[in-house]
């Protein structure tokens, strides 16, 4: 087994783990915990791509990296916009969970003004 | 093209407050209207390649009928929402800055270019990135009052976004390793019915699914759109989650023409019929009108995933006609997303005049609104045809076209859910027009006075939705432009 494929097979793994905790769980930081588990997982994909079309005799093909890089930047930012809407729910509400009544309730909880 | 380079230039320079928009707004408009009047013109897609670099390795701008109309309808709705939103977010007299105004006109701003980027984005990944300048400009917008409700609605939604965008990106890094590129272009040369293709446009799709709402993942929705101040409502609903719809079309239509099966197309066009039926339904039982609004969004985007059975099918090839029907079906789809983009905007641009003079927007308590404000009701009650798909609005137009296709390539079964949304979506506005228009048992005190200026707005944009029934029922020569794909995946 080359080093790609086990990399390959981590990355599956880690989307998979990620996947599954963003679903499972009902908190929101745990959910974005997961998220970020599951942005590593595609983030390895990303370097395994890399790594598998390497040519020209390089160590790599340097697009994914360049892609990698975005796609942390976004994701660095978007756990970080997610956070502070979490605070600022917390500082508001007094409790960091999502509500668990179904939106499709019409008692107008949430409704516009 | 180097214009629709300016046209995100100036979206983005337009930072710092209400007048650098307002002055952006005029300016975005001419650019976008130059850019379809080209294309209209030369009936060429444009194509700009950013820094003179080619794809593979540089990224491509395309500009095709698909992306004139809308980056058009974009620039109509949001102008008309700055003017809408004038009046509600202005820094106070008196007062060097205030958080909402400010943070309000730079993300309409960045909400506006993250439009325009992925209309005229020309590979995955820069979809990607302008995928995720929306979501980051949309979900602050969900929460601009910053009360509990609007705070767990914006996480919700980046939450459902975020898992998007990452399957989303997923997908893009599968298409990378099998073919080398994400230039669209490139992409649907190379493209072959094989595993990693079929795993990577089902994450994309399903990804991409969350973000527009359609039926099993809408969940987000109605408590975001419903919580926003109108202004940004009008926003999210008409034009946020038609973003994420068009990356579907292009990936589907534009990047593998040649895979759309029998399968694929009409589990994407039930999901939209259940969302039809579902969202109508839920909006029929909401006691709020802009929860009602909402839930009517969900149903609409309902129809705009019949594009693909019906744009796209073997059964259009059995009859032999195919690239007729397959051509209305299109200009039909895409009708539908111009037309519930305007109406949904006036639609929820009313709605929060209504809640602003009666101080809360309980369908129950609308007795006597129709005499009060009698110009924002009657917008609402125009919006609503088009939603309805009565004649002459472009929801009709829209509706038709689609319907007509249904029927000549034997998909009767997409007929049928069409006219039961058109029945239930009559039902949910005359259940606010009818209390609307009754009189009152005691006189009415509004709240607060509404500027005619406003009413007016609200009321030309629902016009604008009517005159969009004006469009000639047969298949679109600019929706053509750039688009020999439905013929080549026809034939095959």
């Amino acid at each position: 087994m080359s080093g790609a494929t086990l990399y390959g097979l981590c990355s599956a793994a880690l989307v998979g783990l990620g996947l599954f905790g963003a679903i499972v769980h009902p908190q929101p930081l745990r959910k974005l915990l997961a998220f970020n588990l599951l942005g590593g997982g595609v983030f390895l994909q990303f370097g395994v791509i890399a790594r598998r079309g390497a040519a020209a005799g390089m160590g790599g093909d340097p697009v994914p990296q360049a892609m990698v890089i975005t796609g942390i930047v976004v994701a660095f930012s978007a756990t970080a916009l997610a956070v502070a809407l979490l605070l600022r729910l917390y500082e508001v509400s007094g409790s960091a969970t999502l509500s668990t009544e179904t939106p499709m309730s019409s008692d107008g909880k949430g409704g516009g003004r | 093209m180097p214009a629709a380079g300016v046209v995100l230039a100036v979206a983005l320079g337009g930072r710092n407050a209400q007048r650098t928009a307002l002055v952006a707004m005029p300016v975005g408009l001419c650019l976008a209207l130059a850019v379809a009047a080209d294309i209209w013109q030369t009936r060429t897609p444009l194509t700009y390649h950013v820094g003179g670099w080619l794809p593979p390795l540089g990224i491509a701008l395309r500009a095709d009928g698909l992306s004139a109309i809308m980056t058009v309808t974009t620039a109509v709705v949001i102008c008309a929402i700055g003017l809408f939103a004038r009046q509600g977010f202005t820094v106070p007299a008196g007062t060097a800055d205030a958080r909402a105004p400010t943070v309000f006109w730079t993300l309409l701003m960045g909400v506006w270019a993250g439009l325009n980027a992925v209309w005229f984005g020309g590979d995955l990944f820069t979809l990607y990135v302008a995928l995720e300048l929306l979501t980051f400009g949309a979900v602050p917008l969900v929460s601009l009052d910053g009360r509990a409700e609007t705070l767990a609605a914006a996480l919700r939604y980046l939450l459902f976004a975020l898992l998007g965008s990452v399957l989303y990106l997923l997908g893009a890094a599968l298409f990378y390793g099998a073919y080398g590129t994400l230039d669209i272009a490139l992409l649907s040369a190379a493209v072959r019915a094989e595993p990693a293709v079929w795993v990577a446009v089902a994450l994309m799709t399903v990804g991409l699914i969350a973000k527009t709402a359609l039926f099993p993942l809408h969940l987000w929705l109605p408590p975001a759109h419903a919580g926003a101040p109108a202004a940004a409502s009008a926003l999210l609903s008409a034009l946020v989650v038609k973003g994420s719809f068009v990356l579907i079309v292009r990936i589907w239509f534009d990047a593998i023409p040649n895979l759309l099966n029998h399968a694929a197309a009409q589990t994407l066009g039930a999901l939209g019929a259940m969302a039809i039926v579902f969202g109508s339904v839920l909006a029929l039982r909401q006691a709020r009108l802009k929860l009602m609004i909402a839930y009517s969004t969900i149903a609409q985007i309902g129809y705009l995933f019949f594009l693909f059975p019906l744009a796209s099918t073997p059964a259009a090839v059995a009859t032999g006609t195919a690239e007729t029907w397959a051509g209305i079906a299109w200009t039909g789809g895409v009708l539908q997303l111009v037309s519930h983009a305007v109406a949904k905007a006036a639609m929820f641009m009313a709605a929060g005049l209504i809640a602003e003079a009666l101080g809360h927007d309980r369908i129950a308590g609308l007795a006597g609104i129709g005499r009060a404000l009698p110009k924002t009701v009657f917008a609402f009650g125009l919006a609503g045809m088009s939603l309805m798909g009565l004649p002459p609005s472009g929801g009709f137009v829209a509706k038709a076209m689609l319907l007509v296709a249904a029927v000549a390539e034997n998909q009767w079964w997409w007929a049928i859910v069409i006219l039961a949304g058109g029945l239930l979506a009559a039902g949910y506005v005359f259940r606010v027009l009818t209390p609307a228009l009754t009189a009152a048992d005691k006189p009415l005190t509004l709240q607060t006075e509404v500027s005619n200026g406003r009413q007016g707005v609200v009321l030309a944009l629902a016009i604008c939705a009517l005159l969009l029934g004006l469009v000639p029922l047969r298949p679109s020569l600019l929706l053509e432009v750039g688009r020999h794909v439905p013929s080549v995946a026809l034939a095959q």
